[in-house]
C-alpha cells in the first residue's frame, strides 16, 4: 500500500514538472505575447495540480491535504485572472512583442 | 548533496535576478524582476527556517511593494510623455554605483568577519518564552522583548501615509485617492475581486490568530487582509475612502496608539513601561495585536491608493 502509494506521488510530482518544464520551455521559444500566455497557465493549471496530487499521500491528515487543494484552488483563480488581464491589455495596445 | 546544489542555484538565481533588477534599462522590467527577486527570497528564507520572516518577505517585499512600484513605474510612463525626462549625467550615474558597491562591500565585510559560532540571543529568547505565554519565539521578540523597535515600526507606517497624504493638492485635501466606483461591472477582475476577498479574509484572521504558537503574525495576517482590499479597490468595486473620513483615520492610528497606551499603562500600574503583567501577559499581547493587525490592514492600501485626487463632498 505505502510503496503504491510512494509510486503515486513520485509518478504524480515527475509528471507535473515536465508540465512546468513545457510551460518554461514554451514562454522562452513562443513567438508572440499570447501563446506565451497560454502554455504559462497550463503549467499553472495542469502541472502544480498533478504536483499536489503528488504531495497529496504525504500530507499531514486530511486537513493538510485540503490545505494544499485550497493552494492549488487559489493559485488557479490569480492565474487565470492574471492571465485574463495581460491578454485584455495586449488587445487593448496591441501585440508589442 | 542535491538539497546543496538546489540550494546554490536558488543563491545563484537571486544574485543574477538582482544584477538584472539593477541593470535593467526600462522601469517596468526593473519592477517586474524586483517583484520575482522578492518571491525568490522568500524561498531562501524558508531555506534559513525563518519561516516568519519569509511570510513578510513574500507579503510586503514581492507583494506590497511589487504593487507600490508598479503604480510608481505606471505614473512615471504617464509623466515621461508631457515632460522632458532629464537624464543623470554619466558621472553622477558612476558616483551612485560606487557608493552602492562601497555599501555591499562594508556589508560583507561585516557579514564575513562575524565570529564562528555568531553572537546569539536565541536561547535565552526561549528560556523565558513560558513568562509571554507565546509559543512563537519570534513574535515574542517583536511583541515582548523587543516591543519597542515595534511600536515605532508601527509609527514610521502611520508617518509614510501622511507623506503620501501631504503630496496632494490643497483642493483635494480631506477628499478620496483613487478612481470611484465603478458604475458597471464586468471582466474577470470583478469575478476574482468578488470571489477571492471572503477566503482571503478567514486566511488573513487565521495566519494572525496562529502568530502566537506558529509562523504567522500580526505583519502577516495584516498584510493578507490588506491584500484583499486592494483587490476591491483595484476592481473598483469599492470607493476609497476618503482620507478626511473619522474612522479610516481611527483605524489607521489604533495600532501604535494602543499598543502605546498599553505600554503606558504599565508604567503607571507598576509593572513597567511596554511591559505586560506576570499571568495576563498573553491576553493583552493579543489585544494589542489586534488593534496593529487592523492598522496594518488600513496603511498599506491607503500607501498604494496614494495621494487623494478627488475633491471632499461637501
Amino acid at each position: 500500500m505505502n510503496f503504491a502509494l510512494n509510486l503515486l506521488s513520485v509518478a504524480a510530482i515527475s509528471a507535473g514538472s515536465v508540465f512546468f518544464l513545457a510551460g518554461t520551455l514554451g514562454l522562452l521559444r513562443f513567438p508572440d505575447a499570447l501563446s506565451r500566455l497560454h502554455t504559462l497557465t497550463k503549467a499553472d493549471n495542469v502541472g502544480l495540480g498533478l504536483v499536489v496530487i503528488g504531495l497529496l499521500p504525504l500530507a499531514h491528515g486530511v486537513l493538510g491535504g485540503l490545505k494544499l487543494v485550497v493552494v492549488w484552488v487559489l493559485v488557479q483563480l490569480s492565474g487565470a485572472t492574471v492571465g485574463q488581464l495581460i491578454a485584455q491589455s495586449i488587445r487593448r495596445t496591441g501585440p508589442t512583442a | 548533496m542535491i538539497v546543496q546544489t538546489l540550494d546554490i542555484g536558488l543563491a545563484a538565481l537571486v544574485l543574477t535576478l538582482a544584477g538584472w533588477t539593477v541593470l535593467a534599462h526600462a522601469t517596468f522590467p526593473a519592477v517586474v524582476s524586483y517583484v520575482a527577486y522578492g518571491l525568490l527570497l522568500s524561498l531562501i528564507w524558508v531555506r534559513l527556517f525563518a519561516v516568519d520572516v519569509a511570510l513578510t518577505e513574500a507579503a510586503i517585499g514581492g507583494g506590497v511593494t511589487g504593487v507600490l512600484l508598479i503604480g510608481a513605474a505606471s505614473k512615471l510612463r504617464k509623466a515621461a510623455l508631457s515632460t522632458t525626462e532629464r537624464e543623470l549625467t554619466p558621472p553622477l550615474r558612476w558616483a551612485i554605483a560606487a557608493l552602492c558597491v562601497l555599501a555591499t562591500l562594508v556589508l560583507a565585510t561585516i557579514v564575513l568577519s562575524l565570529p564562528d559560532p555568531p553572537p546569539t540571543l536565541a536561547p535565552e529568547a526561549v528560556q523565558n518564552i513560558a513568562a509571554t505565554g507565546l509559543g512563537n519565539p519570534v513574535t515574542a521578540v517583536l511583541i515582548a522583548y523587543r516591543a519597542f523597535d515595534t511600536m515605532l515600526e508601527k509609527c514610521v507606517l502611520v508617518l509614510a501615509v501622511v507623506g503620501v497624504w501631504s503630496l496632494a493638492s490643497d483642493r483635494y485635501w480631506g477628499g478620496a485617492p483613487g478612481a470611484p466606483r465603478a458604475v458597471t461591472w464586468d471582466g474577470a477582475l470583478t469575478f476574482f475581486a468578488q470571489l477571492l476577498p471572503p477566503l482571503g479574509i478567514l486566511i488573513g484572521i487565521r495566519i494572525f490568530w496562529i502568530g502566537a504558537d506558529e509562523p504567522g503574525g500580526a505583519f502577516q495576517g495584516g498584510a493578507i487582509l490588506a491584500a484583499m482590499w486592494m483587490i476591491i479597490m483595484m476592481a473598483r468595486l469599492a470607493d476609497a475612502p476618503a482620507i478626511g473620513e473619522r474612522w479610516m483615520r481611527i483605524a489607521l492610528a489604533a495600532g501604535p496608539i494602543v499598543f502605546l497606551g498599553v505600554g503606558i499603562l504599565g508604567f503607571v500600574a507598576g509593572w513597567g513601561f511596554l511591559a505586560y503583567p506576570a499571568g495576563f501577559a498573553k491576553p493583552l499581547i493579543i489585544f494589542v495585536e489586534i488593534f496593529m493587525t487592523l492598522s496594518i490592514a488600513a496603511t498599506l492600501p491607503m500607501l498604494v491608493a496614494g495621494p487623494p485626487i478627488r475633491a471632499p463632498r461637501p
